[in-house]
């Protein structure tokens, strides 16, 4: 067992598959360039050393290139990383995304399978509005698209390692303030969780959510960085009597509805805390299949805890009022047993 | 296919091909305003030395991206001529088992990857073909088809750099048809050709006379081999016309008759016949033969949709994900 911070479980599972199969390389913008930061985080960080820069492949500034590229190359029998900056510019490459890499396997009948994942950094992190969205949700719309949101070390080798494996485009959202990127690329407000990864060979299954503290009054979903201020207020909440349930679903597409209607059964309450804005987010998604399919369960009305619907704002007093704080859940949370 | 089931020459064979693009146009266009097809169409009669000239003498392992006008390409690159009227009338047993239609005509085990009718969409897809073609270490080439409207997108820009770059074995193949739907080129670049914006890139650009096949061929040959060799991509600036308007119901209001007649002169088609009557050794009645060889071939494929099975509705829920979610 080796403690590490999610950037380097990341690299491990990179490294580790591109030993294990030839097909696997990357690209993307700064990944390999020597002297550079081995990507925005750090991710790729000596990976050309060990690979080339034929497998790490350093890409001119074009978005379009990136995807579109990492699609030809899937559908003839490669399996490419590719790797955005800033989960922001995924919108100069929406085409490739949402048209060829989605539907090229249903407009072929089929036939066409495309084993590509694309990494981007998303959440807030005082870089104002074009360096701070956590887009998750405009992908989980599209049909044929996976979305994976590892939160820990353990699950971003895991969840990584079989979005290799899958033979269909996988998006993996992972939070600038989670990475413990180091030296210059280290974020000052970066909470950089550090966690136990096995020295063994594992997968983690796409769908299966983690339940990352028990409780029985409320049942809290939330990804990436919300989990850790879900953990946060639960602490706080627990002062005050009451038992939080936080369900970290990991990926979005494919959702585990099982673990999270469990919960709510147990708890009769649901919150839904994401970094997006809340209109239409995959908070909504979650919360309209709830009230289709366990209403009945619940002794309150559902909660969702999103950014508010507004750009991301510079200013640190006013990022840290738009993005879910832990006061907010807290609050949040005390309103909806109150209810 | 074609090439193995007779004993044609070469320029024989693609005069065969030409013609059974041409005719499986011009029955998809009776077939849709006798109202027996759904959806739309986009005809690819008048250019079809374009896709014969530049396919002909690929192989079956190399790739090949076209567009929303994507029949000739695909029937050129060996898409059975059954499975695209089969999709046309989007039976199950079209080549995209009727997930796909008209635009969207391909079959990847032919090398053809399924079209892109995004304009533009599949030129950065082309690139990244042809870089696993490089990266595992094969000498397979792609041929990446697309409009004049396309050379407009930026993907465009963006996969001519990249392949540019790389050293990618791609040949860029512009269809320049003079007319984006209906905008005319003038109307939308200062660039006297489209063929001079390779040298931005760093890479051979060339005009060819898109309705003269032999030139179209020659040109291929020439960019094939550069990228078989690694020597890198080029880019080929087919001028050809769309004698049909651009889709389903194009009047074409935007071009003058006179113009459309020239055209109609320079059609590729006869451009051949004449070709092989004065130089290939061919009388009247061996055209005929190849003519009346595609007739049969056409009515066949025609029976056989016909007569294929429809897909059940709750197939529509299949095929999402490779493999299942």
């Amino acid at each position: 067992m080796a403690t590490m911070t999610i950037a380097e479980a990341l690299r491990q599972a990179i490294r580790e598959e591109m030993h294990r199969d030839a097909r696997v390389f990357c690209l993307g913008e700064d990944i390999g360039v020597e002297g550079g930061f081995g990507g925005a985080f750090t991710v790729t960080l000596g990976l050309a050393e060990e690979f080339g820069h034929e497998r790490i492949l350093d890409t001119p500034v074009s978005e379009i290139l990136i995807a579109g590229a990492a699609v030809g190359a899937a559908i003839s029998g490669m399996r490419p990383i590719a790797d955005v900056q800033y989960g922001d510019f995924l919108f100069c490459m929406m085409d490739q995304l949402v048209n060829q890499a989605a539907k090229m396997t249903y407009m072929s009948g089929g036939t066409v399978k495309v084993p590509m994942v694309m990494r981007s950094p998303v959440g807030a992190s005082t870089r104002g509005a074009q360096h701070a969205q956590s887009p998750e949700g405009f992908f989980t719309h599209v049909p044929g698209l996976k979305v994976v949101c590892p939160s820990t070390a353990y699950d971003a080798k895991g969840l990584l390692k079989s979005a290799v494996r899958d033979d269909n485009p996988v998006l993996v959202f992972e939070h600038k303030l989670l990475y413990g990127s180091k030296g210059a690329r280290s974020e000052k407000t970066a909470l950089n969780p550090v966690g136990e990864v096995p020295d063994e060979e594992y997968l983690i299954p796409f769908g299966k959510a983690a339940v990352r503290r028990e409780g029985k009054d409320i049942t809290l979903v939330a990804t990436l960085l919300m989990v850790y201020r879900a953990l946060q207020a639960a602490e706080i909440l627990e002062g005050e009597g009451l038992s939080i349930e936080v369900i970290d679903p990991r990926t979005l597409v494919p959702f585990d509805y099982d673990t999270v209607w469990e919960s709510v059964r147990k708890t009769s309450r649901l919150m839904i805390v994401e970094e997006d804005n809340r209109r239409c987010g995959w908070g909504a998604e979650i919360a309209a299949r709830a009230s289709e399919e366990i209403i009945y369960y619940l002794d309150a009305p559902i909660r969702r805890i999103a950014a508010y619907d507004v750009p991301i704002p510079f200013a640190p007093v006013m990022e840290n009022y738009v993005v879910p704080s832990v006061k907010r859940i807290v609050e949040e949370a005390r309103k909806l047993v109150e209810a | 296919m074609t090439k193995e089931a007779n004993k044609l020459n070469k320029h024989q064979q693609m005069y065969e091909l030409m013609v059974l693009i041409r005719r499986y146009e011009e029955t998809i266009s009776s077939l849709f305003l006798e109202g027996e097809l759904p959806g739309t169409i986009h005809q690819y009669q008048g250019q079809e030395a374009c896709a014969v000239g530049m396919l002909f003498d690929l192989r079956k392992d190399d790739y090949m991206t076209s567009t929303h006008r994507p029949a000739g390409h695909a029937l050129a690159k060996g898409v059975s001529v059954e499975s695209c009227l089969a999709e046309m009338f989007a039976k199950t047993t079209g080549c995209c088992k009727g997930k796909g239609g008209s635009m969207h005509l391909g079959d990847i085990s032919c090398g053809a990857v399924p079209a892109i009718a995004i304009v533009g969409g599949g030129i950065p897809v082309a690139v990244g073909i042809g870089l696993s073609c490089k990266m595992r270490r094969t000498d397979t080439v792609v041929v990446c088809f697309f409009g004049d409207g396309a050379a407009n997108e930026g993907a465009f820009h963006e996969a001519l750099n990249g392949a540019a770059l790389w050293n990618l074995p791609v040949i860029f193949a512009c269809e320049n048809n003079l007319y984006a739907a209906s905008t005319c080129i003038r109307q939308a670049m200062k660039s006297e050709s489209i063929a001079q914006r390779a040298s931005a890139y760093g890479i051979p650009g060339e005009v060819v006379d898109g309705n003269d096949v032999l030139a179209v061929n020659r040109a291929a040959l020439k960019a094939i081999e550069r990228a078989r060799g690694n020597e890198g991509p080029s880019l080929l600036e087919l001028e050809t016309y769309r004698i049909v308007g651009h889709s389903r119901s194009d009047p074409c209001g935007y071009r003058t008759r006179e113009e459309e007649k020239a055209w109609r002169e320079k059609d590729p088609i006869l451009r051949m016949e004449k070709y092989l009557l004065e130089h290939g050794g061919a009388n009247p009645e061996d055209l005929e033969k190849i003519q009346k060889n595609v007739e049969k071939r056409i009515e066949h494929a025609l029976q056989e949709a016909r007569s294929a099975p429809e897909p059940q509705a709750e197939d529509a829920l299949q095929d999402v994900y490779y493999g299942g979610e």
